[in-house]
């Protein structure tokens, strides 16, 4: 199923299919965040933003603006 | 006998463990400077290979990538592009973590490219059995081209083998892991052709960012026909992280084994409770009070002795040695100078410390994540609680700690506001005059009234902050992307020796660094108030002799008068009068007018500035403290005290909010590269100060 990293609910993961490389910094990509890459979602942190992530083994914290860029396919387990 | 010697730089992601080697490798035989211009740390150190081998270290500031996003990120590749800069590599140290290698490794692969002998250092070899892993260090030598050390920076295990691959460092192959090339071949090959004497990837990193090298610099390259825009230089990054991650990948898919069932991890156990939504802030602030603690109550213990011991001094070399101008000087400007400073070494050290280890054990990056949303609302990011918290210590190091803030409207307004929180400059100003004016009582008989008040000050600074961050997200107006990516590194616990070399270091030049420009102002302020025009400071005895002929004086009672005499006509004096008609509304005397224009340079001069200008001509023979000088002083006129209530909360306020403090302008104008932030920043801030002091004045008077 299609979805986007900020609609990931704790503890679900996706592969990463495809994100708008304008909203995305470089440096998010070089920490892992790319095509084919597992990110699974660790954390939400207590407002709701922003999103602690695993993506590739990389732990880092994103905002969910970031996040509703980067579409993925989620990993039914 | 003279040693050869190499030069190493050690490169590396952040929290990878690259300080602690930098620190096991050279011990406290380092030190820290800045690049010429630029306020980024260079730290440079010694280390012996072997009996005839020494190595220079250069600890690089941590990069995960050589594209540059950031000042400290920028010093990295411009020292890799530059072979003619005097710290130039002979070889370079990549450092990795067991871990994240993987994207570690991204880093490594990049500096392959330019063609410079690597070594590969993989840190935290001691984890391994912990986490399940295993590495064919062999397979990775080859398939990498390189030499490789399992070490521990923890237990300085490996090191040996570290120092072993420096030494044969002609031995490392330095042609590259991958052609990177391959993502635009006719765009490479057009630069090959136009460049044929230029190493391919370093073309392609000074086209990617603003670095110049040799004589190649970035406009020439511009001018070229086949240039290509941002959008698609950047998609061609994206292509390369892409390429050398496959690549990675490849190998480490063969290399790398990992058994989960050996792995433990804590991560995610702690992670539920510092991030929870009551128990994170719990603990958050339950850390920032036991740190405001050990500032105001377990520092006050050594400063109370400093304070003492510094009176003692001053007043022995009065004594004991031969009066006359040089022995003033000594005691009277440089003595209570020094004092000044020392006196500062305990709560910094302290501060330092506890940030230090919050860095250390990874706590910091939770506090950011806790924070951001919050923050947000102010127009901060989860970054700026960072500088927000080193502001304690000194806005210096804090405004610099706003570099990996992405965003520039919330770096800029973190920028603008981090000069409210209470530095320790403002430290000794408030608790001489809280202990001055604030009865010894204590309310409900626990809670401390000076405490209480001291407290309060540091709340009044922080609430400034956010407030004016508020005013500032509404006034300022542009347009930015709101970025913000923040690793979150393993839990660790804090590796003494790099806590201690940090306390150390810092704590040292901030002491150095503020002492230069108190001791400068100590001597000054001591001439000022030691000469005076002719007519009227050296006729003092005759005039005052001749008002008083008739009152029938005491001897010291005489003196005394002529010494406050001669004082009022020194060129100190006369300038303090001259500004006393701004600052009377106030409820400030000349005295203090001083005080408030020397600590214009830094706001810590002004205790020194108040030592030295109640020690001139005080011929008293008792040990005083700065303290009870100031107790002491009486307006003249009224014959009530100077620091009274109403004054010494009007003072208190004006140190809360006015900037005085020369080297954060100076630094506010390097990191927004304009003289206009820093202006408006020093304008607004003073005048505030001003007026709520005269308020409060006002209505307490």
């Amino acid at each position: 199923m299609q979805t986007t990293v900020d609609l990931l609910k704790k503890g679900q993961k996706g592969i990463i299919t495809e994100f708008n490389l304008d909203n995305v910094p470089l440096k998010l990509i070089e920490m892992g965040c790319m095509e084919g890459h597992v990110v699974e979602l660790v954390q939400i942190a207590p407002w709701g933003d922003p999103l602690y992530l695993d993506i590739n083994g990389t732990h880092l914290a994103i905002r969910k603006e970031t996040a509703s860029n980067i579409k993925i396919e989620l990993i039914n387990f | 006998m003279s040693k050869s010697n190499l030069k190493v730089a050690l490169i590396g992601n952040p929290n990878t463990g690259k300080t602690s080697l930098f620190n096991q490798l050279t011990g406290l035989n380092q030190q820290v400077g800045n690049y010429p211009g630029i306020t980024v740390e260079r730290k440079v150190g010694y280390c012996n290979l072997n009996s005839t081998t020494k190595a220079t270290i250069i600890d690089l500031p941590g990069t995960y990538s050589l594209n540059a996003s950031s000042l400290d990120e920028n010093v990295v590749i411009e020292l890799l592009l530059n072979k003619t800069d005097k710290d130039y590599p002979d070889v370079v140290v990549v450092v990795a973590e067991v871990e994240n290698i993987k994207r570690n490794l991204l880093l490594f692969t990049q500096i392959k490219d330019l063609e410079i002998p690597v070594v590969l250092a993989i840190n935290m070899a001691d984890q391994m059995k912990l986490k399940g892993i295993t590495l064919d260090i062999e397979l990775l030598e080859k398939e990498f081209k390189t030499k490789i050390a399992l070490i521990s920076s923890r237990d300085g295990s490996g090191l040996n083998v570290l120092k072993e691959h420096i030494l044969n460092y002609k031995e490392l192959s330095t042609s590259p892991c991958l052609n990177a090339s391959e993502i635009d071949l006719t765009y490479f090959e057009n630069l090959k052709r136009i460049y044929p004497d230029q190493q391919l990837y370093k073309l392609w990193l000074v086209i990617t960012q603003d670095a110049n090298f040799g004589n190649l610099d970035k406009t020439t390259l511009e001018n070229q026909s086949f240039v290509k825009s941002k959008v698609e230089l950047k998609k061609l990054q994206h292509k390369e992280t892409i390429k050398r991650y496959q690549y990675i990948n490849s190998v480490l898919n063969i290399g790398k084994k990992t058994d989960l069932k050996n792995a433990k991890d804590i991560r995610i156990k702690l992670d539920r409770i510092l991030t929870h939504k009551f128990w994170g802030y719990f603990i958050f602030f339950g850390i920032l009070m036991l740190l405001f603690q050990s500032i105001f109550d377990w520092a006050s213990i050594p400063m109370d002795f400093i304070d003492q011991q510094f009176a003692f001094y001053s007043s022995w070399i009065s004594e004991n040695l031969p009066a006359g101008k040089l022995t003033d000087l000594v005691s009277q400007g440089i003595i209570p100078g020094i004092g000044g400073i020392v006196i500062f070494i305990p709560q910094i050290a302290f501060l330092f410390f506890f940030l230090s280890l919050l860095e250390e054990s990874g706590y910091m990056s939770r506090v950011v994540f806790l924070m951001d949303k919050s923050m947000r609302r102010f127009g901060l990011s989860g970054k700026s609680v960072v500088p927000l918290i080193s502001g304690t210590a000194c806005a210096i190091p804090a405004i610099m700690a706003t570099r990996n803030i992405e965003n520039w409207k919330e770096r800029l307004i973190t920028i603008l506001v981090t000069p409210f929180t209470t530095c320790s400059a403002r430290l000794p100003v408030y608790s001489i005059l809280i202990d001055i004016i604030i009865p010894d009582k204590e309310l409900f008989g626990f809670i401390h009234l000076k405490g209480l008040t001291l407290m309060f000050m540091y709340l009044i600074g922080f609430v400034t902050a956010i407030l004016s961050a508020l005013a500032l997200n509404k006034i300022l107006q542009f347009k930015t992307k709101s970025f913000f990516v923040v690793e979150m590194p393993n839990y660790k616990i804090p590796f003494y020796k790099n806590v201690v070399i940090n306390v150390i270091g810092k704590t040292k030049s901030f002491v150095f660094g503020a002492g230069k420009i108190i001791i400068s102002i100590s001597i000054i302020l001591w001439f000022l108030a030691s000469y005076g025009p002719a007519d009227t400071f050296n006729a003092a005895e005759e005039i005052i002799t001749k008002e008083t002929i008739n009152q029938n004086l005491s001897e010291s009672d005489l003196q005394n008068k002529i010494a406050s005499y001669k004082l009022e006509s020194s060129y100190i004096g006369i300038i303090g009068k001259t500004i006393e008609p701004a600052i009377k509304p106030l409820g400030y005397d000349w005295k203090i007018g001083i005080g408030i224009v020397a600590s214009f340079a830094a706001r810590e001069v002004f205790v020194g500035t108040m030592a030295t200008i109640y020690s001139v001509g005080n011929k008293s023979d008792e040990i005083s403290t700065i303290k009870q000088r100031m107790k002491s002083e009486v307006n003249p006129i009224t014959g009530k005290s100077i620091y009274n209530f109403a004054s010494g909360i009007s003072l208190l306020l004006f140190y809360a909010f006015a900037m005085q403090c020369m080297s954060t302008v100076a630094i506010v104008k390097k990191e927004t590269n304009s003289w206009k932030w820093p202006l408006i920043q020093f304008f607004f801030m003073s005048g505030f100060a001003y007026i709520i002091a005269l308020i409060a004045y006002q209505i307490l008077k």
